[in-house]
This record gives structure tokens, sequence and C-alpha cells, in this order.
């Protein structure tokens, strides 16, 4: 038998004919029970507890699926009873009481119970464990737990522990499992109380997820989660363009715009925890108040905002945003070039003999971050200031903050999703801290004390006082809290989260 | 040969040698201090200094770099600073995806560049070669991301065929046992996940195919067109045999041995180019675990997949000129 060009042509044609029929789900639609999102990080461990992931805030949202927090967030950030309902602190402040939720079960259908939260507190709070919080979880110790009610002694007063319950590593794991499985078996099939169970997990690919039918807060809209780590941005687009994905976030805004205005299409933008700054180095010219000063106000943030990002951004004048608990609406700094011009003049410098000093920056980080910078050396130049960009990887900019030794000026963005002043103002300014790079001795002794203040409203406004210094001091320059754009199927509802963690417990069928 | 052979292994433990040692040095002195993006909000320098300690990068960078071969040696490659999982299970797992894409795009580059070559040869001077050249440098220009984007709007969101993201749908339960999933789902005939694989493979394949491809046609078009003017192929048309059996049976058998030799040798390239066109398929190889453990400055991972790299690129430059000597009578012999 001989085989002709004919015959040939004709299986090809029937071979391609037959591969395009069993093309299995060519477009994935949101089918009732099924809910696929693009999301743009990948998971690269499933203990939220422990290494540097889990102190990555952009995961906290698949994290937050499978387990639970012991203090719940609302979307807006306030707080709500979670695994743990009822907690507090005793008159003297020495001892911390919390009362844990009954009737709930883990997802391997094993009953929760105080033992749970308590073993997990006292496991984050021990070094080995490799906890990156282990600095707040082991200011509380000797747990003893009654029924549903815990105790634990206060080593060493936290006026914000129990707001780091509901913010990283604040994840109650399961004692019995994990003590069973140990730390690689958990890594394969992790098990927690969240409104999702883990189902299936390909490392760099996707997750699948199963509704947890007995969840305590309510069982959520969709019976199947897809969340697929898709980094790069243009192909979260395309993902959801075609129809592959029916939510996704963190797209370019000039996509965003265009996506939401096409049929089938919507979008959502909200004001998330996030801020880009500029840190200022107590170095140089930098240790000239005026030269700070003229930085700030010559800086048009909000036609940054309108120009660079589609008028997606609140511009800020201290590091604390209009949710965070000591934001204070009346400390304004202020777009004024010509005083701008005036405080350089006072220390000798104009446009013809400019300070000079270098600024760093990340390079599509974050959104426009290069041309923002670029934009800010074009407004300085115009008052005297003239800067030199250099251009730095994350990771380099991680590598000398930590060693102080950052550029005059280097930029930034700050996530802080339980809104407390420790979480932003404090950890950014206190001199000491690995995350701060100005060490002006006036700043810290103003700031020691408010670490360990037990009155509440002393302590928020000793904060607001701070945040007010610090804008009259100039010690940094904050400029815009970020929105977090997202891209839906109009079929989806979809609820965001101020702390910007797209939780698909908070979407159901529109 | 076996004189050879030895040689070449030997050069192959050098080089490994080599690449392990200026890799080890160049991540540690290259900007970006793993310790540094681990730290949490409160650290103190204390727990800089246990943390440096724990991770043994508090050693004079020499030391670091004994201790780690030692135990390279022993198989023990580390484990992930941000996956915390052992570094040679994490590479093994994710290596069979990477290539598996690359010898779907070596073959698809392979077919795709033959059947032009033969049919630029074969209507040489005609239009039908000048589309052919054009295309092959329409090709060439453009580097396999971009041919990527191109892709996947075209066949992702205008006319959407295949699957954007990822190497296998979410939705499919597979009974493999190997990373090899392509080449289980045939031996098991599971047809349905075979065509989920290829719907998702294809894009990434042919976007790393496509300018490999245009090398090929253009190097074999050119071999085959020296070919038709040699004597052997006259006394064939002499003999009545129609061009297209002189071009397929004389002159294709001679022209080939080039071009085989330089896609085995592009195909260490090919691999290459998987980091960038994984990313942006979001394909689960080893090339988007690289950028990664880049991002991360997970030392350990990055330093064992660049080895891994680096031991592909010798192996099949190894069996590249262990074949070519196979195919080419006058080097077996000499």
């Amino acid at each position: 038998m001989t085989t002709s060009r004919r015959d040939i042509l004709k299986l090809g044609a029937f071979g391609g004919a037959a591969f395009m029929a069993g093309i299995p789900g060519v477009t994935v639609s949101a089918q009732g029970s099924e809910l696929t999102i693009a999301y743009n990080v990948n998971l690269p461990s499933w203990d939220p507890t422990v290494g540097p992931s889990a102190v990555n805030p952009t995961i906290q949202a698949i994290y937050q699926s499978v387990f639970d927090m012991y203090i719940a967030q609302n979307p807006d950030l306030s707080f709500a009873p979670g695994l743990v309902t009822k907690w507090g602190w005793n008159d003297d402040k020495t001892q911390i009481m919390m009362e844990v939720r009954d009737g709930v079960t883990w997802h391997d259908g094993s009953p929760f119970t105080a033992e749970d939260v308590a073993w997990s507190l006292e496991r984050a709070g021990k070094p080995e464990t490799g906890n990156p919080i282990q600095f707040v979880w082991s200011k509380v110790g000797n747990f003893k737990v009654d029924g549903n009610k815990i105790t634990a002694d206060v080593k060493e007063f936290e006026p914000v522990l129990f707001k780091w319950m509901s913010f990283l590593t604040g994840y109650v794991m399961p004692k019995a499992y994990y003590e069973k499985v140990g730390a690689e078996g958990f890594e394969k099939a992790p098990i927690g109380t969240g409104p999702y169970m883990m189902e299936k997990f390909e490392r760099n690919a996707f997750v699948r997820l199963k509704v947890n039918p007995n969840y305590w807060g309510g069982k959520p809209a969709f019976e199947t989660v897809i969340i697929k780590f898709v980094p790069d941005s243009s192909s979260r687009v395309a993902e959801i363009e075609s129809g592959s994905s029916q939510v996704t976030l963190e797209i370019p805004y000039d996509e965003f715009d265009r996506l939401k205005a096409k049929d089938g299409l919507a979008g959502i933008t909200t004001p998330i925890s996030d801020i880009g700054m500029i840190f200022l180095n107590d170095i140089d010219v930098m240790l000239d108040k005026n030269v700070r000063l003229a930085a700030h106000h010559a800086i048009d943030k909000k036609l940054i905002i309108d120009r660079l990002l589609n008028g997606y951004g609140i511009a800020i004048d201290t590091l604390e945003t209009p949710q965070y608990a000591a934001f204070d609406a009346s400390i304004k700094v202020g777009y004024d070039p010509e005083k701008a011009k005036q405080l350089l003049a006072a220390s000798g410098y104009s446009t013809d003999k400019p300070a000079k000093f270098t600024i760093q920056t990340t390079k599509g980080f974050k959104p426009k971050d290069y041309e923002m910078i670029q934009a800010i050396v074009g407004m300085w130049r115009k008052v005297g200031i003239e800067a030199e960009i250099e251009i730095y990887e994350i990771a380099k900019h991680y590598e000398l903050r930590a060693a102080d030794k950052l550029a005059p000026a280097a930029f930034y963005n700050w996530g802080n999703a339980i809104g407390d002043p420790t979480t932003s103002t404090g950890f950014a300014m206190f001199g000491p801290s690995p995350h701060s790079v100005w060490d002006s001795k006036d700043l810290v002794d103003m700031i020691i004390p408010l670490w360990g203040e037990k009155d509440e409203t002393k302590r928020i406004d000793g904060w607001k006082a701070v945040d007010k210094y610090i804008a009259e001091q100039g010690y940094v320059i904050p400029l815009l809290q970020y929105v977090q754009p997202i891209i839906h199927a109009k079929s989806i509802k979809v609820t965001p989260h101020v702390s910007g963690a797209l939780l698909p417990a908070l979407m159901s069928p529109a | 040969m076996g004189r050879n052979l030895l040689i070449r292994l030997g050069s192959t433990i050098v080089t490994l040698f080599g690449v392990a040692f200026i890799v080890f040095i160049l991540v540690r002195v290259v900007p970006g201090n793993p310790i540094a993006m681990m730290l949490p909000p409160g650290a103190t320098d204390a727990d800089i200094t246990l943390l440096t300690a724990h991770y043994g990068l508090d050693k004079p960078i020499m030391t670091q770099f004994w201790i780690w071969l030692g135990r390279a040696l022993q198989g023990d490659f580390g484990t992930s600073i941000s996956l915390r999982q052992d570094v040679i299970g994490l590479i093994l797992g994710r290596l069979p995806a990477t290539l598996e894409l690359a010898t779907l795009a070596l073959l698809i580059a392979v077919a795709l560049g033959g059947t032009l070559a033969i049919t630029a040869a074969r209507f040489r001077g005609t239009a039908a070669e000048t589309g052919i050249d054009l295309a092959n440098g329409a090709s060439l220009a453009m580097p396999d991301f971009l041919w990527g984007l191109t892709l996947i709007l075209l066949f992702g969101v205008a006319f959407p065929i295949f699957a954007i993201s990822g190497r296998v749908s979410p939705t499919l339960d597979l009974p493999f046992v190997s990373g090899f999933y392509l080449i289980e789902s045939i031996l098991r005939l599971r047809f349905d996940i075979f065509l989920d694989l290829m719907r998702h493979m294809l894009m990434p394949a042919l976007a790393l195919a496509l300018p490999l491809a245009a090398v090929i046609a253009q190097l074999l078009k050119t071999s085959l067109k020296e070919a038709m003017q040699q004597d052997y192929v006259m006394l064939a048309r002499t003999k009545g045999f129609s061009e297209t059996r002189v071009l397929l049976s004389e002159a294709l058998r001679n022209a080939v041995i080039p071009t085989l030799t330089l896609a085995g040798v592009q195909f260490t390239f090919l691999i290459g180019g998987t980091v960038i066109v994984e990313r942006l398929f979001s394909y689960e190889g080893l090339g988007n675990m690289a950028i990664d453990a880049v991002i991360n400055r997970d030392l350990p991972l990055i330093q064992g997949i660049v080895l891994v790299f680096a031991l592909l690129f010798v192996l099949i430059n190894l069996l590249v000129d262990l074949s070519y000597a196979l195919l080419n009578p006058r080097l077996r012999h000499g």
C-alpha cells in the first residue's frame, strides 16, 4: 500500500479538525459554582506563619481563603470576631484573655479547640519556628486553657498585639494535624478552618479550592475557586479579556480603563492600605531642614496622580491614610513651589545654584514608579533642586535600607493592612528599626514611649503628634495612597477589601 | 573515539565546576541581600545576625563555596530560602515540564523550518522563495517573548483557541506518577489530557520555535541549494528523476547534517529561552521558578537551577558532537 500526498493532506486536515473538536473548554465562563481568578503572585509555601512568604502582603488573600486568623477583619479594616470571639487585657495589662468560637471544625473534620489557638500562639513565639513576627508573639506566654477560654501572661506589653492577630502570620494552625504530619506533610496537604479547602496545588501554576460547606462564617457562594498564578500583567489582561478568568487585579490603569468599558466586564477601584513615599536619609543636604521641606512643597501630588495614574490615587501628607487609626486630616504640607524656592534661598540654593542629591527608585515594581520620580525631579528642578535618579531593584532597596545606606532620597511603597500607626509611621520612622533610615534622636525620643503606651487614646494621640512633627520637620515625603484596580466579569459581584486582599469568599454571582 | 569521549567527559566536569564557582560568587556579589528581604518590621540587629548565621551567609564567600560544594557532591544542594524545600526536589519536580516544552518547541521548529526550507529550495527563484525569505526575516526579527505576546493576543484573546496560562487545566485530575505529563498521557492513552496539555503548550512552544524555525529554514535552504549543484544530483536528474524526488532523496540527505548539528546546539539556547516564555504563559517549569528565585534572592535555588541549565547545555552539546560523529562517516573513521 502506498500513501499519496493527497492522503497525507486528508489525514492532516482530519487530525486538525479532531484536535480542535477535542479541545476541552476553549473559553471558561463563570459557570455558576465555579470561579477563576488570575492572581498576580505565586504561592511559595502553604504555612502562613513561617518563612518570607508569611510576610508577603499580596499572598495573604490565598492564605485567608484556607486559614482563619485569630481575629477577623472586615473589608473596611475594622476588626470582628473570628476564631477568637472575645479578647482583651486584665486591668493592669499583665494578662490577656480570649474566648474561642464553639462548633468549628478543621477541614479534615476534627474539632477546632482553644488548644489550637494556644498552641499556634506559643509556636509563633518560639524563635526556632521561624515566624518572622516572633518579636510580637513572644511578648505573651504561659498559656492556660479552660474550656473555650484562654489566658496568658504578658511578658512585655504590646499595645498592638490583638491587631497583629488580624495581620501577618496571625493564623490559627491545627495542632493535632500539624504534629501528626509535620512541616513537610502540611506543605503537601494543608488544612485550616477557612472558607475554602485546598484541593489541588500546582506550584507556579494554580491552586484549586473547594468550598468548606461547614464554614462557621456561612458557606461561600462558589463551590470551586481556581486561582491561577499569572505574574505577568499583560497575561492577566489577556486572561480576563478572553474570558479564561473572571476576576483579576493589579493591571496597568490604562488597561483597566479600556477593559472596564468592554461588554461583559466591570471595574472596581478601591483605595487600599498601600502608600507610595520617599524615604529621606539623614545625610548630606537632607540634614538641612529647608531642603527637606522645599523638596516636599515642590511636589504637585495631584498632578502626578491625574497625569500618570489616570486619577487613581489619593495624595497624602503623612504616612497614615484616611482608613488608619492615627489619620489626622489637619496635618497638611501642601504644594507650594514659591515657598519651596524661599526655603531653598534661605539655605543659599537657587535654580542657578541647586541643592544636589541622588534619589533612588525602582522601575516597574509599582505602577509608574520611575515615571513619578522623573516628574518629581522635574518639579524639583524648577525650584532649585537637582536630583540624579538611580534605578535599583527592590532587593537592593531592602539591602540598603537594612544597612542604613539608602541615598538621601529613595522611593518606596509601604503597606499597613491593620492601619495601626506602629506598623506605618512606627517601623518606617523609628531610627533603630532596620526599616527606617531617619535616625535623629529627637524623633527616636518621641517615639520610644509610644511602643508601650497602655492608654489607647493617649497612644493614638501620641502617634498623631509624631506625624505632625515629622511633617513639620520634613523627615519623610509621603506621596499617595494607592488605588487597587480590579476587573471582573459582570456576572460576578466582587467586594473589595481595603487591605488589598482579593478574597474569593467576598465574591458571589451577580 | 573512546579517548575523545573521556576527554569530553573530563572537560564537562571542569566546565560544571567553573560554572558552579562563577555563579556562586556572582549571586553573592550582585545587589540584593536575601536576609534584608526577609526582615520583619521589628527586626533588631541581633535578629539580622541570627538570620544571617542561620543561612550560613556570615562566613567568607570561599568558605561558603567549599561547604556548598562538599554537600553538592553528596547530592545535597541545600534548602530553598523562599520555598523552604529541598532544592534538588524542587528542580527535579519542574525540570520535566521545561524539557517537554523545549522538546516540543524543537520538534515544531524542525518540522516548520524543514518544510519551509524544502519548499523554498524546490521553488527557488520564484515568488514562493521570496515569500519564505520574508517570513523567515520577520520570524528572526522578533524575539520569542514578543512572539508569545502576539500569539496570546491572536489565539488567546481574538480567537480564543488556546489556553493563555498554565500547563494543564486546573479542573483536570492527573493520574500521573512522573512530571512528564505529555509522554505519560500518550502512554496511558489519556488523549483527553493530551489534548488539554497541547492546548496549553502549543502557544509557548510556538513562541520558542518560530525564531529557531527561521534559522533552520535559512541554513537548510542554503545547504539544499548548494547540494542541488553537486554532481550526484546532476546524475540523478539525468536518470530522469523528478525535481522533488531529487531534492528529497538525494540533496536532503547530505544537506541535513549541518542543520541537525545546528538544531542540537540551538536546543540549548531554546532551553534558556524558556525562562521568559514560561513566565509569560505562567507555565510551571524551571524557568518560571528561576525568575521567582532571582526576585527573592533565593541563593541556593538560583545556584541549583543555573547548574542544572549548565549541565543540560554541556550534555546536549556532547550528544550533538557524538551524533555528528555518527552521522558523518569521515569523522567516525577519522
